[in-house]
């Protein structure tokens, strides 16, 4: 039965899909999986971007514009909620999907059904979610952290679709770690040792074990909502004994390691394309490996410094604020690392470098705002404010997105066989560069002069930088269209690329012809240490 | 690439029409629950079809997938590194459950410690509990609640009588069929590995019919519960988390049986070789993780 693989083969061309839809939905292929999670994952960012830009529009003046406050809160909400899970979580599957097989010199992924199955549970559940938008009651308005008794006593009744969405999710991603940790563990070519995978590679195992610890506790978490909505528990109800506060512990402990979860993946990419664009190999390679599971160990002890002001015991409050600090370390190691690479390196600034550098300075700010965060007695002070707000959106958007960016320029040529356009890649960059500061740099001010978070008013001292922040907003917003055009134009029309594509790339996925082929390896490639880690 | 003749030995399957099923199945198991449970809510006409067309697709799904895997392991595509596979992603689902369940048991020990302490008067956080309710007392099992016109009070807990009347207290009994179990599943596992057919179905069957028991005697103290004692899923934080726990605990050992079930089943079709079992080894490691869980709560929730 060894002919099951060539028979889906002969019937368009020889790189094997099959035909039309049926080639989307059926397929066990991980670059066509990989591909669906993408676009995915980019029309998310469309969905979440649009609600951004609504949430933006209405805070361009104080005084209320545009929505009502309700239609607000469940912007801020949908927006937090499709960008965490919707848009940013897959879109680094997708990249994984794409390239760990190819990385680690696999025919596919370890079990390719499931896959499909990790997949295909994503589009419904969040139609399951924002099908909510359309209903009588609205959708969620409790804010993405949805803190009972918000998200319990006070709700509107589309929590439960809510609650239910989020348990799909739950199910995809746990899947999906499963699949990607016995790729990595059972599937690499004879002689790819641990310490040769490239730091993706690396860097996504450790981020499948945080998924699988968290995504569990997530969905105990709104199990417990789910019981105390509709059968009368009273888990979040000090009524019966239970606690509103105990919801945010457990939220947490689930939340702390999923903003790593958003981020380990991103290092990775870094850490593949600077030492491509310096030509030269990557700066502490070993250091790197340990301090990405070190800051995955620290994730689960920290996750209380999301609550300082919620009140708790003092020996808390310095435990939480300490072991926060800790990871300033390993986050450290890695920064001083990248700099490392690059210093004295020949360098070129290609569009995926620019945006490679861009992440490390500006990542860099979101951490130090952390760290700030970090100290129990200031954070009294920026709890919920628009300080919180920029922070961890430097995390997040110049931080984890541009990785994802990042990424889609620099492997492109490898998945589909033609380069993009470096002058509209650069203008992209510039765009999205400027474009970000602009919108979470005056977060900052207006944070720490007192602007809370979640609210379509404010008072009129805070203007001048809200007025700042949403004209950034609608640059970057609108600079992601050029993204799409710029993907689009490649794919159809680009200039064909080399198999190696990047001079100084390393790794195995180069040594494959461009486009690569359907099945990645069809036998284990032998390991040099040329094509180890770059 | 063209010829596609030699994967490695590794089987990549070729598209299949099983995944994008289930996950439609699942939507409209989950979409029609929560329609289901509004309208519940809301006093309306409740209405549980679009659950049960789910439930029915996701069960005719999971059949001809599973039936595939077997037929695809039978005509030898394979590999051991397949089978790897397998071994890592069961492992690891197993460990994502252990941490399903830690939620819960993170919610019984913090609300015992905390919580209650807390509205029972000490602490941190005390002026609430004695702001709101100072007459609550901080004892578990809390058959008293803060507010008893908002979750009535249970009648009686669950609590362990003392070690010497556990001859009449059904929980112990159940830790015996489920340990006992545990044993028996074992004990098959050798069978297989001895080849001795007749020992196999033998031991799987007594493991099945010990789980059936289990489950009977669990329904059977949840009457009790609900009839004699008072205690339901809203009588407060005990009714909360015993309920929970035990209801979930309870589902996965319902879970196990089926599995155990259609490992039965299997045997009698000899599906199984010494050295090609994986089946029947994944629903024994799944059993012996629900025993495990049991034995958390049976001292977490019934005992301390």
């Amino acid at each position: 039965m060894s002919e099951v693989i060539d028979a889906s083969h002969d019937h368009h061309d020889h790189h094997g899909p099959a035909a039309g839809l049926a080639r989307w939905l059926f397929t066990t292929n991980h670059k066509d999986i990989g591909t669906l999670y993408l676009w995915f994952a980019f029309l998310m960012l469309l969905i979440g971007g649009t609600m951004a830009l609504i949430i933006r529009a209405e805070l361009f003046q104080p005084g209320l514009q545009f929505v009502a406050p309700e239609f607000f809160n469940q912007m801020t909400t949908n927006h937090g909620l499709i960008m965490v899970f919707g848009a940013i979580m897959p879109a680094f599957v997708g990249l994984a999907n794409w390239l760990v097989p190819m990385m680690v010199g696999a025919p596919d992924m370890a079990l390719p059904r499931m896959n499909n199955l990790s997949f295909w549970i994503l589009p419904f559940a969040f139609g399951m979610l924002i099908s909510t938008l359309f209903m009588e009651a609205g959708g969620p308005n409790f804010g993405w952290t949805f803190y009972a008794p918000l998200s319990t006593t006070y709700a509107p009744e589309t929590v439960t679709f809510f609650i239910f969405g989020v348990h799909m999710m739950g199910a995809s991603s746990i899947m999906g770690s499963i699949n990607i940790i016995a790729t990595i563990l059972n599937m690499r070519a004879p002689g790819m040792t641990l310490m040769k995978m490239p730091l993706f590679v690396w860097t996504w195992l450790i981020t499948a074990y945080l998924l699988l610890a968290v995504m569990p506790v997530l969905a105990g978490a709104v199990t417990m909502m789910l019981f105390d909505i509709h059968f009368g528990t009273s888990f979040f109800n000090a009524a019966g004994g239970g606690d509103p506060v105990m919801f945010q512990h457990i939220f947490w402990f689930f939340g702390h390691p999923e903003v790593y979860i958003m981020i380990l993946p991103a290092f990775g990419i870094v850490s593949a394309i600077i030492p491509t664009f310096a030509r030269k190999p990557l700066f502490g390679y070993d250091s790197m490996v340990y301090a990405t599971a070190s800051i995955a160990f620290l994730s689960f002890i920290v996750w209380a410094h999301h609550m300082f002001t919620v009140g708790m015991p003092l020996a808390g409050q310095l435990f939480f604020m300490y072991s926060t600090m800790l990871i300033a370390i390993p986050t450290g190691v890695k920064v001083f690392n990248w700099v490392a690479t690059m210093w004295q390196g020949s360098m070129t600034f290609e569009t995926p470098m620019l945006f490679a550098i861009a992440f490390v300075v500006l990542f860099t700010i979101g951490g130090f705002s952390g760290l700030m965060l970090a100290i129990t007695p200031v954070d009294y002070q920026y709890h919920d404010t628009y300080f919180v707000v920029a922070h961890f959106h430097y995390v997040l958007v110049p931080g984890a997105l541009f990785s994802i960016i990042a990424a889609v320029y620099y492997w492109l040529p490898k998945w589909c066989g033609r380069m993009y356009d470096e002058k509209l890649g650069k203008l992209h960059f510039w765009l999205s560069f400027i474009g970000v500061n602009v919108t979470f740099f005056p977060q900052h001010f207006s944070g720490l002069a007192g602007m809370p978070r979640r609210i379509p008013d404010y008072a009129l001292q805070f203007a001048d930088f809200n007025m700042i922040s949403s004209c950034g907003a609608f640059i970057f917003g609108f600079s992601q269209l050029l993204l799409m055009y710029i993907v689009i134009k490649a794919i159809r029309s680009g200039q064909p690329a080399t198999d190696r594509v990047w001079e100084g790339a390393h790794g195995l996925e180069w040594t494959l012809p461009s486009p690569a082929p359907y099945h990645s390896f069809t036998e284990p490639p032998k390991i040099t240490d040329a094509d180890a880690h770059s | 690439m063209s010829s596609g003749t030699d994967h490695s030995a590794y089987y990549v399957p070729e598209n299949g029409w099983y995944p994008v099923w289930v996950a439609l199945a699942i939507f409209l198991m989950l979409g029609g629950g929560a329609v289901w449970l509004n309208d519940l809510k809301a006093g309306d006409e409740p209405n549980i079809t679009l659950t049960l067309i789910g439930l029915v697709l996701l069960a005719v799904v999971l059949f001809a997938w599973f039936a595939k895997v077997i037929e695809e392991n039978q005509q030898g595509l394979y590999s051991p590194q397949l089978n790897r596979s397998f071994v890592w992603g069961m492992g690891w689902f197993i460990f994502s459950e252990v941490m399903f369940f830690a939620a819960f048991f993170g919610a019984l020990f913090y609300a015992r410690h905390f919580v209650l302490s807390w509205l029972g008067g000490e602490g941190d956080k005390a002026i609430t509990g004695e702001y709101l309710w100072p007459e609550f007392e901080a004892v578990w099992p809390v058959v008293s609640n803060p507010d008893p016109s908002v979750f009535t009070n249970p009648g009686e807990s669950m609590a362990s009588p003392g070690v010497a009347s556990w001859g009449g207290y059904l929980p112990f009994w159940n830790t015996v069929i489920l340990l006992t179990s545990s044993v028996t599943v074992h004990f098959a596992h050798t069978a297989i590995k001895d080849q001795q057919r007749t020992k196999l179905l033998s031991w799987l069957g007594l493991t099945v019919l010990l789980g059936i028991a289990f489950l009977i005697l669990q329904v059977e103290e949840y009457i009790h519960a609900y009839q004699e004692l008072g205690l339901t899923l809203s009588s407060g934080i005990y009714g909360s988390t015993f309920f929970l726990l035990t209801g979930f605990h309870g589902f996965h050992v319902t879970l196990g049986t089926f599995m155990l079930m259609v490992m039965l089943f299997r045997a009698f079709k000899n599906h199984f070789k010494p050295e090609d079992c994986f089946g029947f080894e994944s629903a024994s490691w799944y059993w012996h993780f629900v025993d495990v869980v049991w034995l958390c709560l049976f001292f977490f929730v019934y005992v301390f």
